[in-house]
């Protein structure tokens, strides 16, 4: 034969390029420089009465080749290539064969065209040769229409019971394919599919799961059964198993759990567990963490398992384990605290992926001992990863540092030390703010960072993060305990910098001068070299502080601009828009418009705070609250109290009074109890009211006061407002409120209070109402009889954008808690990895008027999540009012 | 709803990638309409993720990387870089062994010299070997001997036996054989 005297080593075919081999240096490429046109010419050959098949295939795979690369055909180019091709069904070469196959599907005809070949492939499709029944079966399903496809059904279905694997899998993945678009016909197969299942072939079987679970998809009932079939059967197949094994954990999901019940199906991923195949059992310990609320008794097995994983020689098991430990660290870090001695060995991982991982898992799982270690083998290992990882790492230095405050020295190191590396504008930005994040929450910190953060700004690129530290310099500098040093580094910029930098540190600059005094001269001297910069920001700001400067010293208070930073933007907006809209004749008064409600700083101190005084929480009971306000005579003949909302702070916390308002809902009335303790030692004060503005509130009468007569250091007293609303309403409002009081001092001596008080108001922060405050959350298990019941005149949908959130989860919770309705049929829970989700909502109002609400969630690949709200309930204001609230929220 | 459904459960591919040494595509196949919109799309894609892998040492095991929000697992043979894509929520195994499919495959079609030219020269081997393993994106064999010899078409009826059976100079020998006889025919 001719092929024995072949070199052993050659590739199976060398012959037929030959003529291409003529340049042969190290850019050899068979296909250098072929060129559409040419190859659509060469093309032509397929019509030849004669064929000759090695000719058709060299100018098929160039073809191929030429679409692997991304060239196009135009619809006529596509079209001529398409009826030559099929000229070529009369050959019988096998191999020209499979190649016509898949320029079939590379340019999938038009529907007027499919009739040409369909008899052709047919007749592939009935031959003996189980390649050509496979190959033909995969190509009719993605050219055949629905009318075509009922015709030949009868094949497929035969072909699912084949005895040849490659034919059975084919057409059960078509299937698959077809079912998106004609599921009708697929649910047709299903005796034929359920055949398949019990193959001995693993791909079959595999296959045929995946149709069965998905025909089986919309059916609660018949999934769970099929689950169930199949985890008592025997799989064997890798592949099917790990698919039965999401089915599951989708069960598991729907599936209501109550505390104390055992979790259905548990066992069988925990069985999984041992399976032999590690696909499997990676894919059932992903599945047991993934799980809602699991234990860490149920988490345990599946951890262990993971840990082996971890010193695998393979990268993609250690990648796989590493990473899902990583995930499960956020929620149960004391359960994966075990490996970390493995975690410890990842960090020198070659591969950079899992040493991030391995770094950031342990820097959740970390505990304050270990803290000193990681960061010190941090600083060698940031050099050689890249910025996206950096960011990571940082995120989790961050959180760490937050949750161990105590060790933020050598992590504000860390932090200063890579600020000071190479690194992008992102990269640089993550860092600042994770040190600008722990200068809000851990004060002690505050100076270190101060300082690192000057020595960046010395050399600093990038514009936007030297005027957010100038910034921060201006606000916090001026409380340190040496001012005076950072004036240097920021009149340095006044020099050196762009004109946005030098805007920013003359604001900067200005703000020492007028919190501290001892600097004053000097802030002035600074001030008065920048009024010749040639930007004109730079030069007005400068004027404007310096005169401000001197007024200051006219005055000795502190000037109105400096409240600036508190003003609500919309307010100042809004107060300007009706500025104008007067003559104009009076100065614009910033004092009128109303301050902004203080960001909520969310950090882990404070929310510990909020939990410290038990005996306001215990007097958020509702029964409790009745039985005090029936017994004071102006509340009596309210009615019965309808719902009592959640105490909320009106002042900032340690500051001289703690104040918070609940507010009580009647039927036509609403009543404000204000709950005050008196901080200072030295004061008591008496007949304190609440002073409620009303103008943006336009909806609520004030009916009366009731003022605490006497509010002694440390005692908790209350003081109410009581407001009349149009009955059936759910206005929207909101309420400047201050506290209006008169002081007693007390001499600390003698604890004597002084006989002559004075007056006096202390501003409160805006109090808000909205439908929600109406609204109970209430549970209703029949979720769709309801929604029928109510009039579907009444609905009103609208879609919104909620912004990017950190999971679909996440956006659940934030919505259901805006709307303050309660999620039906355990419609809060999200599953994991889902990418759209369905919340079932449910409230009463005063009066039994009841509000649906569905929530379709959609995230999508940069985590923006948009809702499509759509509302029915007692009438048409109510479901008006539900969409207000998201509207305005 | 339906269609998240679906692909959270079938454990889905989402492109084949075969690169040079240089970066540049000797073949690849996308299953999703992620980089549908331009071939540029695609080969920026290719590109970045050459760089960011091109200096990994993926030879002896496949390594993996998550990266533009996908799991990618890859290996290189003398200078042709496999990558198989998927989802990031995607079991990472399950494609370690898509890859592995798809180079054991080549590697035999190619009797053991797998380089850029060899790959070239056959591509119209390697095309079918990848068709054979991916069906629109569905895993649909993982058995490197299977899908060999269904590219060089020996089923079971031509009297060869399956190829696990042989030894793999054997196994050489009748595929050559096998080719001849088309060659000739």
């Amino acid at each position: 034969m001719a092929s024995n005297a072949q070199d052993n080593n050659a590739p199976l075919r060398m012959e037929g390029k030959k003529e291409e081999e003529d340049e042969e240096d190290y850019e050899y490429s068979p296909f250098h420089g072929i060129e559409k046109g040419a190859v659509l010419q060469e093309a032509r050959i397929f019509h030849n009465p004669q064929i000759d098949a090695r000719k058709c295939q060299q100018v098929l795979t160039r073809l191929l080749y030429l679409s692997t690369q991304g060239e196009t055909f135009t619809k006529t180019e596509a079209t001529e290539v398409f009826f030559s091709i099929t000229k070529l069904f009369q050959n019988n070469d096998s191999n020209l064969r499979r190649l016509v196959y898949l320029m079939i599907r590379e340019l999938p005809p038009d529907s007027d065209e499919v009739i040409i070949v369909t008899n052709m492939l047919m007749k592939d499709m009935a031959s003996n040769n189980e390649l050509y029944k496979s190959g033909s079966i995969r190509v009719l399903c993605r050219i055949l229409d629905s009318s075509l496809l009922q015709q030949v059904e009868r094949y497929f279905k035969q072909a699912i019971v084949d005895k040849a694997p490659v034919v059975a899998s084919a057409a059960l993945v078509s299937g698959i394919h077809i079912l998106k678009e004609n599921s009708d016909i697929v649910k047709r197969w299903g005796s034929e599919v359920q055949d398949a299942v019990q193959s001995r072939n693993p791909m079959v079987q595999f296959h045929s799961v995946a149709l069965m679970y998905m025909l089986k998809n919309n059916d609660r009932l018949a999934i769970s059964k099929l689950v169930s079939s199949l985890t008592r059967g025997n799989v064997r197949s890798p592949l099917a198993q790990c698919l039965i094994v999401r089915c599951v954990a989708q069960v598991i999901a729907d599936s209501q759990v109550y505390a104390g019940q055992e979790r259905p199906f548990y066992d069988f991923l925990e069985s999984c567990l041992r399976h032999k195949g590690e696909m499997v059992i990676f894919e059932a310990a992903k599945a047991i963490i993934e799980l809602n609320n699991v234990t860490e008794a149920e988490l345990a097995p599946a951890i262990t398992i993971l840990q082996l994983f971890l010193s695998s020689s393979k990268p993609v098991l250690r990648f796989a384990a590493v990473r899902i430990l990583n995930r499960v660290a956020i929620e149960h870090p004391m359960a994966v605290s075990n490996c970390n001695i493995d975690m410890e060995t990842l960090i020198s991982d070659q591969n950079r992926s899992i040493a991030t991982l391995a770094i950031t898992t342990l820097l959740k799982t970390g505990n304050e001992s270990s803290i000193d270690r990681l960061m010190k083998q941090m600083s060698s290992f940031m050099s050689e990863i890249g910025d996206e990882f950096k960011i990571v790492v940082v995120d989790a230095v961050h959180k760490l540092c937050l949750k161990f405050p105590s060790k933020f020295r050598s992590m504000m190191s860390f932090l200063s030390s890579i600020l000071r590396e190479e690194g992008g504008f992102e990269y640089k930005k993550a860092i600042v703010n994770a040190i600008l994040g722990i200068v809000r929450t851990v004060t002690e910190s505050k100076e270190t960072a101060l300082t690192h953060l000057c020595e960046f700004i010395e050399d600093c690129e990038f514009t936007y993060l030297s005027t957010q530290i100038l910034h921060l310099l201006g606000e916090e500098g001026p409380r340190t305990s040496h001012p005076a040093k950072y004036i240097r580094y920021i009149y340095n910029r006044v020099i050196l910098e762009n004109a946005t930098v030098r805007a920013a540190a003359v604001s900067s600059l200005a703000n020492f001068g007028m919190k501290v005094p001892a600097l004053k001269e000097r802030v002035r001297t600074l001030l008065k070299r920048t009024l010749f910069d040639n930007d004109d920001e730079v030069r007005d700001r400068a004027a404007v502080y310096l005169k401000l400067l001197n007024k200051q010293e006219e005055e000795s208070k502190t000037p109105q601009v400096l409240r600036g930073k508190n003003i609500s933007l919309s307010g100042l907006e809004q107060s300007l828009r009706e500025y104008l809209a007067t003559p104009m004749m009076e100065t614009f008064d910033i004092a009128t418009v109303p301050e902004k409600e203080l960001a909520p700083v969310v950090n882990m101190a404070k929310s510990k705070d909020t939990s410290g005084p038990a005996a306001l929480d215990e007097l958020t009971l509702k029964s409790d609250f009745e039985e005090t306000l029936s017994s004071i005579p102006e509340f009596a003949d309210l009615g019965p109290l309808y719902k009592s909302c959640e105490p909320m702070d009106l002042v900032e916390k340690e500051t001289e009074y703690t104040i918070t308002c609940i507010k009580h809902i009647f039927g036509s009335h609403i009543v404000f109890q204000f709950n005050m303790t008196n901080t200072i030692e030295e004061q008591v004060l008496e007949d304190v009211s609440v002073q409620v503005d009303l103008a943006e509130a336009e909806d609520y009468q004030e009916v009366c006061t009731i003022p605490a007569t006497k509010l002694p250091y440390g005692v908790v007293a209350q003081t109410y407002v009581l407001f009349s609303y149009p009955e059936g309403t759910m206005p929207f409002g909101r309420m400047v409120a201050s506290l209006n009081f008169v002081v007693k001092e007390i001499d600390p001596s003698t604890g004597d209070e002084e006989e002559e008080g004075f007056e006096d108001e202390y501003p409160l922060e805006d109090i808000y109402l909205s439908p929600q405050d109406f609204i109970h959350a209430t549970k209703i298990s029949n979720f769709r009889n309801k929604w029928e019941e109510l009039d579907p005149e009444t609905e009103i949908a609208d879609e919104y954008g909620i912004g990017v959130r950190d999971s679909l989860q996440d956006a659940v919770e934030a919505v259901v808690e805006t709307l303050g309705l309660a999620a039906c049929e355990g419609t809060e829970a999200v599953p994991p990895n889902a990418r759209s989700h369905v919340c079932l909502l449910h409230g009463k109002a005063v009066g039994g008027m009841e509000a649906l609400a569905r929530v379709n969630f959609g995230i999508d690949r940069n985590m923006e999540v948009a809702i499509k709200l759509t509302v029915r309930a007692a009438n048409a204001d109510m479901s008006e009012a539900l969409h207000a609230i998201v509207a305005e929220g | 709803m339906v269609a998240d459904g679906k692909s959270n459960c079938m454990p889905m591919v989402k492109a084949m990638i075969v690169l040079d040494s240089e970066g540049k595509r000797i073949t690849v196949k996308y299953y999703t309409k992620e980089w549908a919109s331009s071939v540029k799309e695609q080969s920026n894609f290719e590109k970045s993720l050459f760089t960011k892998t091109c200096r990994t040492n993926a030879r002896g095991e496949a390594e993996i990387i998550m990266f533009d929000n996908h799991v990618i697992v890859y290996k290189f043979i003398a200078d042709v870089f496999f990558y198989i894509v998927a989802s990031p929520e995607e079991n990472e195994i399950a494609m370690a062994q898509v890859l592995a499919a798809l180079t054991e495959s080549t590697s035999i079609l190619l009797r053991s010299n797998v380089e850029k030219k060899s790959v070239l020269e056959n591509i119209d081997l390697v095309l079918i070997a990848m068709d054979e393993i991916v069906d629109g994106g569905i895993i649909f064999e993982t058995d490197a001997q299977q899908v060999a010899s269904r590219v060089t078409m020996r089923g079971k009826d031509d009297g060869f036996g399956s190829l696990s059976d042989q030894t793999l100079s054997q196994a050489f020998a009748s595929a050559k054989e096998q080719f001849s006889k088309h060659m000739l025919r």
